[in-house]
C-alpha cells in the first residue's frame, strides 16, 4: 500500500481534485436545468395569473366588470331589458359575459371530437389488429405527416376551401360556422388521439389475443371485446388529451369559425372560442385596461382547464403502462 | 355465416376509417400543392412583397422565420439536452425533483400555444424587457416591446418538451456497457456523459433540434403578441427588432386582406413554402432517427 501511495505525485493529486470539481459543477448544472423546467411551468402560471388577478381585486376593473357579470346573465341597457349573455368588450357599455365564449368553445370542441374520435379509434384498431405489415408502414408516416401540418395551414384550408364545401353540403346560411371549424380542428386532433390509442392497443399482450382466438372468437370479437377493453384506459387518455388539444387550439378556430360571439346551440352559426378571443383581441387592447385583464383571465381559465385534462391523461397513460408491463412479467 | 358477415363488415369499417384519414390528408395536400406550386419562382422566394401583397415575393417572411427558429434553437437545445441528461443519467426516480420535473415537462407539452403567447407578453415583454430597459437604457423603450428575441424565447419554451423527449430517447438507447467500460477506464461521470454517451446519442440531439425547428416554424399563436409584424420595410437586424414570419403572413393575408381573390395565388404559394419547409424538416428528422436505430441496433 505504501509504495502505491508514493507513486501518486502532487500533479496527479491536483488533477484528480480538478476532475472532482468539474464533475460536481456539471452535476449542479444538470440538476439546475431540471429545476428550471419546473420553474417555467410556475412562471407561466404566475405571469398569466398575475395579469388576470385584477379581475378579482382591482376596484378600477370592477367598475366595468365583475366575476358575476362574466358568468351570470345580465340586464343590459335598462333594468327592464330581458336578461342575456353578451360578449362585447368594445362598446359604449362593455359586456363581458363568458357564456358565449364557453359555449362556442364547447360547440367547436364537441364537433371536432365527434368527427375525430370514431376515425381515430377505428384507424388505431385497424392498424394494430388487421393491417398487413406493409400497410402499417404507410399509415404511420401518413399520420405523422398529418401531425406535421402547421395549424395555420389547416386554418387556411378550412377558411378558403373547406368552408365552401361544408356550406354547399349542409346548405348552411353562413360560410364560417362551428361545423367547418370543428372538422378542421378534428384533422389536427386525429394524430394526437391516434398515436396514443395505437400505443395503448399495441401494448396489450399477444397472449390475450391468442387466448381469445383459441376460444373461438372472430378477429373482430377479439379486437372489440378483448383487446379494446384491455387498452381502454389508454384509449380514454387519448380522448382526454385530444380534447385538451382541441380546446386550446387557436389558429384553426380563429380562421375557420367566423368569430361571432353568439349564444346559441345551433352548429350552423358562427362561433367564437376562448382561444380565438384572446388571439383576436389582445393585440389591440389598451395595456392595463379591464379588457386586458379579462383576456388574461380567459387565458388562465384555458390554461387551468387544459392543465387538468393533461394531468388526467398522462396519469392514466402512466398507470396503464405500469399495469400492462406488470401483466407481462 | 351471419356472424362472419357481421365480422367482416366491421373489420372493413375500420379499414375505411384509415382510408378516410388518408384521403383527407391527400385532399388537403393536393389542393394546396396544385394551387400553389406553379407560383413558386425565384423572384417569389427572393423578392419583397409589392402592391398590397398581390405581387412580389415573401423573402422577408422566409428570413424572419429562419432567424426566429435559429435563435430559438440556441436557447432550447442546450437546456433540452441538460434536462434530458438529468432524466436519463442522473435522476433518482423516487426523488421529488424527478417527479416534479417529469410532470412539468409532460404538462408543458399540453399548454395551449395561445397561453405561451400570453406568457411571452406578460413575462418576457412586460417584465424582463421592461427590467432590461430600466437597468441598461435608463427606462427608454428598447426591449420592453415585442421583439424577435422575446418571440424566440417564447418559442423555445414551447418546443422544450419536443427536444427533451427525443434526446432522452437517444440517451436511453446508448447501451449500458458503454458507460461501464468508460467507468472501468477511470472516467468520471461527467466525462462518461460528455465524451461517451452524448456523442453516441448525437443523432438524437439532432433529431430533437430539427423537430423543434419544424414545430417552431409552424406555430403562429405564440408570436401574435410578441414580435411578429405584417409588413416591415427592413429585415430585422437587432435582437429587439420586430420581424415578418411565414405563418403569421398566411394568417393575416387570408383573414385581413381587402381583396382575397387577388392575394389568393401568392397566398397558396406561401402556404406551399411553409408546408415544404416543415415537411422537409420532419423527413430529415425521421431519416436521422432511422439512422440512429440502425447504429444503436448494430452496437448491441
Amino acid at each position: 500500500m505504501s509504495t502505491l501511495a508514493t507513486q501518486i505525485t502532487t500533479a496527479e493529486v491536483s488533477e484528480i481534485r480538478h476532475r472532482r470539481i468539474v464533475d460536481a459543477v456539471i452535476e449542479k448544472v444538470i440538476y439546475t436545468s431540471a429545476f428550471v423546467s419546473i420553474t417555467i411551468i410556475f412562471l407561466i402560471f404566475l405571469y398569466v395569473g398575475k395579469e388576470a388577478l385584477p379581475v378579482f381585486t382591482s376596484a378600477k376593473v370592477h367598475e366595468e366588470v365583475t366575476l358575476k357579470m362574466m358568468f351570470l346573465p345580465q340586464h343590459y341597457g335598462t333594468a327592464e331589458a330581458p336578461v342575456s349573455y353578451m360578449w362585447q368588450p368594445i362598446s359604449q357599455v362593455p359586456k363581458y359575459s363568458l357564456a358565449p365564449l364557453l359555449l362556442g368553445t364547447f360547440k367547436v370542441t364537441l364537433m371536432a371530437m365527434l368527427f375525430a374520435t370514431p376515425l381515430s379509434v377505428f384507424a388505431a384498431i385497424y392498424t394494430t389488429e388487421f393491417a398487413p405489415r406493409w400497410l402499417r408502414e404507410i399509415i404511420k408516416p401518413a399520420i405523422e405527416l398529418l401531425a406535421g401540418i402547421p395549424s395555420v395551414v389547416l386554418g387556411f384550408f378550412a377558411l378558403i376551401v373547406l368552408a365552401s364545401w361544408v356550406q354547399k353540403i349542409f346548405d348552411f346560411e353562413y360560410r364560417l360556422n362551428a361545423v367547418n371549424a370543428g372538422i378542421a380542428l378534428g384533422l389536427a386532433v386525429i394524430p394526437v388521439m391516434y398515436t396514443i390509442m395505437e400505443d395503448a392497443l399495441t401494448a396489450v399482450p399477444r397472449k390475450q389475443r391468442d387466448a381469445a382466438r383459441a376460444l373461438g372468437a372472430t378477429p373482430w370479437e377479439t379486437a372489440w371485446k378483448v383487446v379494446l377493453p384491455s387498452a381502454l384506459p389508454g384509449v380514454l387518455a387519448g380522448f382526454i388529451l385530444g380534447f385538451g388539444r382541441a380546446m386550446g387550439e387557436t389558429m384553426i378556430v380563429l380562421m375557420a369559425s367566423g368569430n361571432a360571439a353568439i349564444t346559441s346551440w345551433t352548429f350552423a352559426e358562427s362561433v367564437r372560442t376562448l382561444s380565438a378571443t384572446i388571439a383576436s383581441e389582445l393585440a389591440e387592447v389598451v395595456f392595463g385596461s379591464p379588457h386586458y385583464h379579462v383576456l388574461f383571465f380567459v387565458g388562465t381559465l384555458l390554461f387551468a382547464i387544459t392543465f387538468i385534462l393533461n394531468w388526467l391523461g398522462t396519469t392514466i397513460v402512466g398507470r396503464l403502462r405500469r399495469k400492462l408491463t406488470g401483466a407481462i412479467a | 355465416m351471419k356472424r362472419r358477415i357481421y365480422d367482416r363488415t366491421l373489420v372493413t369499417l375500420t379499414g375505411v376509417s384509415v382510408l378516410v384519414i388518408l384521403m383527407l390528408l391527400a385532399v388537403v395536400l393536393g389542393n394546396i400543392v396544385s394551387n400553389g406550386w406553379g407560383k413558386i419562382t425565384w423572384e417569389f422566394l427572393s423578392g419583397q412583397p409589392r402592391e398590397g401583397m398581390t405581387q412580389g415575393g415573401i423573402f422577408p417572411a422566409i428570413f424572419g422565420t429562419t432567424l426566429l427558429v435559429l435563435l430559438m434553437t440556441v436557447f432550447v437545445v442546450p437546456l433540452g439536452v441538460c434536462v434530458a441528461i438529468y432524466f436519463s443519467e442522473y435522476a433518482n426516480r423516487t426523488s421529488w425533483l424527478y417527479r416534479w420535473s417529469r410532470s412539468a415537462v409532460d404538462n408543458l407539452a399540453g399548454v395551449p400555444s395561445i397561453v405561451f403567447g400570453l406568457f411571452g407578453l406578460g413575462f418576457f415583454v412586460q417584465s424582463v424587457g421592461r427590467g432590461v430597459d430600466k437597468a441598461f437604457f435608463g427606462g427608454r423603450l428598447n426591449y420592453g416591446q415585442p421583439a424577435i428575441i422575446w418571440a424566440a424565447l417564447t418559442m423555445a419554451i414551447l418546443t422544450l418538451p419536443v427536444v427533451i423527449v427525443s434526446v432522452e430517447e437517444a440517451l436511453r438507447a446508448v447501451p449500458q456497457s458503454f458507460r461501464e467500460a468508460s467507468y472501468a477506464l477511470g472516467a468520471t461521470k461527467s466525462q462518461t456523459i460528455f465524451r461517451v454517451v452524448l456523442p453516441d446519442a448525437l443523432s438524437g440531439v439532432l433529431t430533437g433540434g430539427i423537430l423543434a425547428v419544424s414545430r417552431g416554424a409552424g406555430e403562429v399563436a405564440p408570436i401574435l403578441f410578441v414580435g411578429a409584424a405584417y409588413f416591415l420595410p427592413h429585415l430585422p437586424s437587432k435582437l429587439n427588432d420586430q420581424f415578418m414570419e411565414l405563418g403569421y403572413h398566411i394568417f393575416v393575408l387570408s383573414t385581413q386582406s381587402p381583396d382575397v381573390e387577388a392575394t389568393k395565388p401568392l397566398l397558396y404559394a406561401t402556404v406551399v413554402v411553409l408546408l415544404g419547409l416543415t415537411f422537409l424538416l420532419n423527413i430529415l428528422a425521421i431519416a436521422v432517427r432511422a439512422r440512429l436505430r440502425i447504429i444503436s441496433g448494430g452496437a448491441r
